[in-house]
C-alpha cells in the first residue's frame, strides 16, 4: 500500500471552522458539534471549548466582572482569568468555568455570563465609561452612609451588576466521591520533569502516582515544536505515558488537579472524572475529591507566563504567547489569520516562529530590547513596546511606539504578550513556606518545602526541557534513595538547552488603563491608587483592590502587581513579598468537599432492633444523636401527638408499657479489680455491691460538675455491665477508657461497648412481672423476695435464649429491663406484645418516657447540663466521702458549694390550666423581671397525664427549703408569666412503693 | 430450644448479596464473635491459650485465618474471635471454658455486622470507603479503620480479592448504602 499518496484526514482542517489550521493533537477527522450562547458549532476530539471557539473565529467569550468589558482567553490553561462560562443547563448549570479547561464533547452547551442582554451588547458595560468613578476603594468610600443600607440595598445591587456567573438554584443531580490513595511518591504534573521522575521512579519499582491537570499528559511538551531524543517531544512524551501505563506500581491520574499539600504528605487531588462527558454514567461520580497519602512528593507543576501591561491590553485576540502557541501547536487552531507578538525576552519570537510555520501571518515581533534577534521570516521591532490597541469587540489594531519614538499602526487580530515565566510555587507554600527571589530568572522560585517534597523543572526556575528532564530524574533518583530504592542510571533523553535570563518588562509606563487583574479589573493605576491612600503592604493591596482575589487567585496578575507596588515604594520585588498561597490551587466545587455526605447521607444512622417492628407499627421516629428511636406509636383516631403519648404514659401506669431502650450505652467491665475501677470512676461507693444487684451510679468529671449517670449491675465477682444515658455512650466509653489506661493501668480491668450487641426492653407497669413471667423460663423465679428491686441476672427465655433481666425503673413503676441478643430483638419485641395483650401491653416512645421520668424526677440530660453538681441535682449525697473518686474533690471547691446554690424541684402551675415551659426563668412574685432577680431556670416541663395539669423540674436557688413557695415563671422570649408553686421533683410515688412491688 | 426467629443487621430474614459488574457484596450473619482480652499478668497464659484455639497469636494489624475459630488483633493483647454462628453461638461460653481467668470473654457477636466484599475492583472499591493502604495489605492483614463515620475493622482474606469489613450492627443499613454506592463507582 503506497501510504504516501496518502492524506491522514485526521490532520486536514475543516474548511467550516475558520481559523482552524492543520496538524496539531485534534482528530480532524471526527467533528463535534457544540453551542455557545445558542449558536452552533463545530470542534473536535482533543479541543477545549475555548480552542474550538477560537478555531471558528470567535475570540470574545465573556465579560469581566466590574466594568463589563468584552474578553476573550488570555490562556490556554487553568490559569485563565476570562473565558468564564456557564457550562451546561438545567441543574447541571455550572457558572465560572474555565473554556480553555472544558474538555469538548458532543453536544457541549455553554452560555457567556455576566452579560445583558447579549455578549455583544451588554448594556452594564455603562459600568466601563463610569470607570472614573469606579477605581479600587470606590464602594468602600461611596457606600458608607447610611450604614443600615450596605447590607440590604447597596451590596444587593452591586452584586447583581458586578458579578460573575449565576447558580442553578436547583439540587446538583451528581454523585461526588472521596477517596484515599497511598503511594511512595507522587509526581505532580506530567511535562518533561513530571514525566521523567515517575519513569524513573516507576522503573525502580516504587509505588508512583502521577497527577496531571490536563486530558493528556505531557505538558508543555504537547505545545512546543521540541525534540526529545531526535523524535518529536510530544512523541517522547506519548511513549513514556505508555511505558508508564504498563508499569503495575505506576498509576496515572489524568483530570486531576492536586488542589493542596497537607501535613504529613497528605496531598488533595480532585479527579474530574465524567467533566469530558455530556453527564457521568449510571453510578458513577462526576468528580473524586481524593487524599493521596504519599512518602515523597515531586512537583512538577510547570510556570505560568507572565503578561506585560500596555493600555487596553484586555481586548479579546490579546493573549499569552504561550498560548498562541498552544492553540496553534497543540490545538490547530489561532485567533486569527495575522498576529502581532509584544515580547522582552527570546519566548516570545518561539511563538512567532510557530505560527508563521504553521501558516499564520506575523505582522511583527515587538521586542522591547534593543539587541532582539532577527528573523528572517518576519519582522522585528527592536526597542519597541505596544502603545495602545484598538477593537470593541476583539482586537483590530496595534499601536506600537517604536526605538525612535515613532508610532506604527498593525493590523492584527491577535496579539501574543511575553513577559516572561514565573514558576507554580503555589503548592510550595501551603504550609507557610515561603518562595524565595530568583535575580536570573527575575521570579520567584520555591523556598523552604513541605516535608518529603521537591520541585523539579520549571516549578524550580529550571525552564529549558533539558532543565526540566534533568531535575525530574535528579529528584527521583533521590526520593527512590530515601525510600530504599535504588535506581538503574539511564541516560538522559537529548533535548534543548537554551540559556535562560528573564529581563522583566512589566508594564508600559504612562498608560491610562493597563490591565493586571483581568478577572477582577484591577489596573496600574489601581495598585498607584492604593498607594496613594497609604495600602502599601502586600496584603493590603490585594484587599483594597481585590488584585487576585478572583477565582484564578491571580496567576497571572500577582507578580506584576507586586512589581508595581515595588517600583513605587522604592523597594525590591523580595521586599514587597507575597500573598499567602493558600488551598485549592484551582476552584473545586462545594459538591465535591462534600462527597457522598450529603442528604440522607449527612450522618450514619443507627437503628435499634424493634426499628423494622416500630415502622410497621407507624411509629413516629426521633433523631437522637445518630439514633433513631420511636418517638411514639400513635393509633388510629389519634390526631395529636399529646393523646398518642398521654394513651401511652396512662396504659404502663396502670397496666404495662415496653419502651426500646437498646440505645443507652452498655459496657462491659471485667477483671479482677472491675469492682475497684467502678468505686473510683462513679461517685458513690460499688465495692460492696453484691452479685445480683443493679446500684445506680453518678459519674463526675475531674472538676466535680455532673458527667453522666446510669446503672452498674454487678452480674458476677469480676463482672460488670454499666449503662449510661443514650447522649452520653461514647463520652463515658472514652472517659474509662482513659481512666483504665492512663490514671490505673496496674488495675486489672478490661472494657468494651456492647450497646448495640443485645436489644434492651423496658417493661415497666404494675403488670410487668406478669408478662415477663409470661416469656421468662419458668425455673427462674421472678417474685419480689427472689427477685427484688434492683436485682439482676442472666437468664433464659422463650425456651433456653440467653438474655439478661435487670429490675430498675425509670419510670417509677414496677419495671425491669430485658435483653436479649440485638438479632433476636425483632421476635422478642413481637413476642412481647403477643403474649401481653390481654394485659394491656402498649408499647411507647422517648416522649411517653420523658413524661415518666418527669413525673418522677429522674434527672436527664436536660438537668446533666454540663453545668450542674451533685447537690445541684440532689444527689449531694451520694458522692462519698469514704473514698476517692474521680471528681470528689474538686466537687468540694468553693463556689460549687454556696448556701445559695441551685437545687432541682418540682413546680406546679397555680391554676391547674396554665403552662409551664422548659426554659423559663424563675423570679420572685413581685418585684423586677431581670438577670440580677433571677431565682432559677426550668429544665424540664410535661403535662403529666397521670396528675391531670403540667409539671415542671427547675434548679433553684435554696430550693430545697423553698417547698410549697409561689413564684413566678417568666419566659420574655415567649411572653409567658405564670405563678407556680415550688414542690418536690418526686410527682409520681414519692416513696417508691410501686418500684418496690 | 427458643422459638425466636432472628433476623439480619439488615433487617431481612435471609443475608442479603449485592452484585455490581464483578464485584460482589454478602451480608455474613453467620459469624459469632468474642471478645479476648487478657488479664493484667495472665497475658502469656492468655496467647498460649489464644494459640491453641485459633492457631497462632495475631499481632497488631494481624488476622489469624483458621477454622473453625479465627482471629485478629484489637489492641494490645486484645483479640477478636470469630467462628461459625451455627455451631458456636454460644462461642463467649466456650471461650470462657478454654480461657478461664486468663482472659475477660465478652460475646460480640450482635455488636457488629459483617460485609464480605469480593472481586477484581476490590481495592478499588476500597479506597473510596478508608484511608487504608489496601494495595498493601496481605491476606491476613486487619486493620481498623472509618467508613462514612463508622468505626470498622477490615480484614483480608484468602484468595486476596476476598476483603471482609466488620462494622457497627445498628448502622448496617448505613454501611451497606456507603459500600453499594463505592461498588458503583468503581464497577
Amino acid at each position: 500500500m503506497n501510504t504516501h499518496s496518502r492524506i491522514d484526514p485526521a490532520s486536514v482542517p475543516d474548511p467550516k471552522q475558520s481559523n482552524r489550521l492543520a496538524g496539531g493533537r485534534v482528530d480532524h477527522s471526527t467533528v463535534l458539534t457544540f453551542s455557545f450562547d445558542g449558536k452552533r458549532y463545530r470542534g473536535h476530539p482533543g479541543d477545549t471549548l475555548a480552542s474550538a471557539l477560537l478555531a471558528n473565529g470567535v475570540r470574545l467569550m465573556g465579560r469581566s466582572f466590574k466594568y463589563h468589558r468584552p474578553r476573550g482567553p488570555l490562556t490556554a490553561g487553568s490559569e485563565e482569568p476570562n473565558a468564564l462560562v456557564e457550562l451546561r443547563t438545567g441543574a447541571r448549570r455550572e457558572p465560572n468555568t474555565r473554556a480553555t479547561t472544558i474538555e469538548l464533547y458532543d453536544g457541549l452547551t455553554a452560555r457567556s455570563q455576566n452579560a445583558w442582554p447579549s455578549l455583544k451588547l451588554d448594556a452594564m458595560a455603562v459600568n466601563d465609561r463610569l470607570s472614573p468613578f469606579l477605581t479600587a476603594g470606590f464602594y468602600y468610600k461611596t457606600f458608607m452612609w447610611p450604614a443600615a443600607f450596605w447590607e440590604k440595598l447597596y451590596e444587593p445591587v452591586i452584586r447583581r451588576a458586578a458579578g460573575l456567573g449565576s447558580l442553578s438554584g436547583r439540587p446538583d443531580p451528581d454523585d461526588y466521591d472521596k477517596g484515599f490513595r497511598h503511594c511512595d511518591l507522587l509526581v505532580i504534573g506530567a511535562g518533561p520533569a513530571g514525566l521523567l521522575a515517575a519513569l524513573t521512579a516507576g522503573r525502580a519499582g516504587a509505588d508512583v502516582i502521577l497527577a496531571d491537570e490536563d486530558f493528556t499528559p505531557g505538558g508543555r511538551l504537547l505545545s512546543e515544536r521540541f525534540v526529545i531524543d531526535d523524535g518529536a517531544a510530544d512523541g517522547w512524551a506519548a511513549r513514556t505515558v505508555a511505558e508508564l501505563a504498563s508499569l503495575p506500581n505506576v498509576r496515572l491520574m489524568p483530570r486531576s488537579t492536586v488542589i493542596g499539600a497537607f501535613d504529613h504528605g497528605v496531598y488533595g487531588v480532585v479527579e474530574r472524572v465524567s467533566d469530558h462527558l455530556p453527564e457521568p454514567l449510571p453510578g458513577k461520580p462526576r468528580q473524586i475529591l481524593w487524599r493521596v497519602t504519599a512518602k515523597r512528593a515531586i512537583l512538577a507543576a510547570g510556570a505560568t507566563e507572565r503578561p506585560i501591561a500596555f493600555d487596553d491590553n484586555d481586548r479579546p485576540g490579546i493573549m499569552m504567547a504561550s498560548a498562541l502557541r498552544t492553540y496553534a501547536n497543540r490545538y490547530a487552531a489561532t485567533p486569527a489569520g495575522r498576529v502581532a507578538v509584544f515580547t522582552c525576552n527570546d519566548d516570545g519570537h518561539r511563538t512567532a516562529a510557530d505560527l508563521h510555520a504553521k501558516g499564520v501571518r506575523i505582522a511583527a515581533v515587538i521586542d522591547t530590547r534593543d539587541d532582539a534577534p532577527r528573523s528572517p521570516d518576519y519582522e522585528v521591532l527592536r526597542g519597541a513596546q505596544v502603545a495602545g490597541t484598538r477593537g470593541r469587540l476583539g482586537l483590530t489594531f496595534v499601536t506600537v511606539r517604536q526605538a525612535d519614538g515613532t508610532e506604527r499602526v498593525l493590523e492584527v487580530g491577535a496579539l501574543g504578550m511575553a513577559g516572561g515565566w514565573n514558576p507554580n510555587v503555589h503548592l510550595t507554600c501551603h504550609q507557610r513556606g515561603r518562595p524565595v527571589w530568583n535575580d536570573r530568572l527575575a521570579a520567584f522560585v520555591p523556598g523552604a518545602l513541605p516535608p518529603g517534597m521537591a520541585v523539579a523543572g520549571a516549578a524550580n526556575g529550571a525552564l529549558s526541557t533539558h532543565g526540566a528532564l534533568s531535575q525530574g530524574a535528579e529528584t527521583a533518583i533521590a526520593a527512590c534513595a530515601d525510600l530504599g530504592r535504588p535506581t538503574n542510571a539511564a541516560p538522559l533523553p537529548k533535548a534543548e538547552d537554551a540559556p535562560v535570563t528573564q529581563t522583566p518588562f512589566w508594564h508600559v509606563t504612562g498608560c491610562k488603563r493597563a490591565w493586571l487583574d483581568q478577572q477582577n479589573d484591577v489596573t496600574v493605576k489601581d495598585v498607584t491608587l492604593a498607594h496613594q491612600e497609604g495600602f502599601r503592604a502586600v496584603e493590603h493591596l490585594k484587599r483594597y483592590t481585590t488584585l487576585g482575589m478572583a477565582t484564578d487567585q491571580g496567576k497571572t496578575s500577582n507578580m506584576a502587581g507586586l512589581a508595581i507596588m515595588a517600583e513605587l515604594t522604592a523597594k525590591t520585588i523580595p521586599g514587597v513579598g507575597t500573598t499567602m498561597f493558600r488551598p485549592p490551587y484551582t476552584p473545586v466545587p462545594i459538591a465535591t468537599f462534600a462527597g457522598r455526605i450529603k442528604g440522607r447521607a449527612f450522618h450514619p444512622t443507627r437503628l435499634t432492633p424493634s426499628h423494622h417492628w416500630a415502622k410497621e407499627r407507624g411509629a413516629v421516629f426521633v433523631e437522637v444523636g445518630d439514633w433513631m428511636r420511636a418517638q411514639y406509636f400513635p393509633r388510629e383516631g389519634e390526631t395529636h401527638w399529646r393523646q398518642s403519648v398521654d394513651r401511652e404514659v396512662t396504659a404502663t401506669r396502670n397496666g404495662v408499657g415496653v419502651c426500646d431502650c437498646t440505645t443507652l450505652g452498655k459496657i462491659d467491665v471485667q477483671g479482677t479489680d472491675a469492682a475497684s475501677f467502678l468505686n473510683l470512676v462513679y461517685a458513690n461507693g460499688f465495692a460492696k455491691l453484691a452479685v445480683g444487684r443493679v446500684r445506680y451510679g453518678l459519674m463526675l468529671r475531674e472538676d466535680g460538675i455532673a458527667m453522666d449517670d446510669g446503672t452498674a449491675a454487678r452480674m458476677a465477682d469480676d463482672h460488670f455491665v454499666v449503662t449510661t444515658t443514650t447522649a452520653n455512650a461514647g463520652r463515658v466509653f472514652r472517659h474509662m477508657e482513659f481512666v483504665r489506661q492512663c490514671l490505673v493501668p496496674e488495675m486489672d480491668v478490661q472494657l468494651i461497648s456492647t450497646t448495640e450487641a443485645w436489644a434492651q426492653y423496658a417493661v415497666a407497669g404494675p403488670n410487668s412481672r406478669d408478662l415477663l413471667r409470661r416469656v421468662v423460663d419458668p425455673d427462674i423465679d421472678l417474685s419480689n423476695d427472689a427477685f427484688p428491686f434492683m436485682a439482676c441476672a442472666e437468664v433464659t427465655v422463650c425456651g433456653s435464649l440467653r438474655a439478661r433481666l435487670f429490675r430498675i425503673s425509670f419510670s417509677g413503676e414496677l419495671a425491669y429491663e430485658l435483653a436479649v441478643p440485638a438479632r433476636y430483638g425483632d421476635a422478642m419485641m413481637r413476642r412481647l406484645m403477643d403474649v401481653g395483650a390481654d394485659l394491656g401491653v402498649t408499647p411507647y416512645g422517648t416522649e411517653a418516657l420523658g413524661v415518666m421520668r418527669i413525673e418522677k424526677g429522674h434527672a436527664a440530660g436536660n438537668e446533666l447540663n454540663g453545668t450542674t453538681t451533685a447537690a445541684n441535682l440532689g444527689l449531694g449525697r451520694m458522692v462519698s466521702k469514704k473514698k476517692d473518686a474521680i471528681g470528689s474533690v474538686l466537687s468540694e471547691r468553693g463556689g460549687m458549694n454556696e448556701p445559695d446554690d441551685l437545687r432541682l424541684i418540682g413546680l406546679c402551675p397555680v391554676d391547674a390550666d396554665a403552662r409551664i415551659t422548659a426554659g423559663g426563668h424563675l423570679m420572685a412574685r413581685d418585684g423586677p423581671v431581670d438577670a440580677k432577680h433571677d431565682q432559677g431556670y426550668v429544665t424540664s416541663a410535661a403535662l403529666s397525664p397521670t396528675l391531670g395539669h403540667m409539671v415542671g423540674l427547675a434548679f433553684l436557688k435554696r430550693g430545697a427549703d423553698r417547698m410549697g413557695e409561689r413564684m413566678r415563671l417568666v419566659s420574655p422570649l415567649t411572653d409567658l408569666t405564670v405563678e407556680v408553686e415550688v414542690c418536690s421533683p418526686h410527682f409520681v410515688d414519692p416513696e417508691g412503693g410501686r418500684q418496690r412491688a | 430450644m427458643h422459638d425466636l426467629r432472628p433476623i439480619t443487621a439488615l433487617g431481612a430474614d435471609a443475608r442479603r448479596e449485592d452484585a455490581v459488574g464483578a464485584l460482589t457484596l454478602t451480608e455474613r450473619p453467620d459469624i459469632a464473635l468474642a471478645s479476648v482480652a487478657a488479664r493484667l499478668g495472665r497475658e502469656g497464659e492468655a496467647r498460649d491459650r489464644l494459640r491453641a484455639v485459633i492457631g497462632a497469636v495475631p499481632g497488631p494489624g494481624e488476622v489469624q485465618l483458621h477454622d473453625p475459630e479465627a482471629g485478629f488483633w484489637i489492641g494490645p493483647d486484645q483479640w477478636m474471635v470469630g467462628a461459625p454462628f451455627d455451631t458456636h453461638e454460644d462461642l463467649a461460653a466456650r471461650l470462657k471454658a478454654r480461657f478461664g481467668d486468663t482472659a475477660s470473654i465478652t460475646e460480640q457477636t450482635d455488636a457488629w455486622t459483617c460485609f464480605d466484599l469480593r472481586g477484581a475492583e476490590v481495592e478499588d472499591a476500597l479506597e473510596l470507603l478508608c484511608n487504608l493502604d489496601v494495595r498493601r495489605m496481605e491476606t491476613g492483614s486487619a486493620r481498623p479503620t472509618v467508613i462514612h463515620h463508622l468505626r470498622c475493622f477490615v480484614t483480608r482474606r484468602d484468595p486476596p480479592d476476598w476483603f471482609r469489613v466488620v462494622g457497627p450492627r445498628a448502622s448496617a443499613d448505613t454501611l451497606h448504602h456507603a459500600i453499594l454506592d463505592a461498588m458503583r463507582s468503581v464497577a
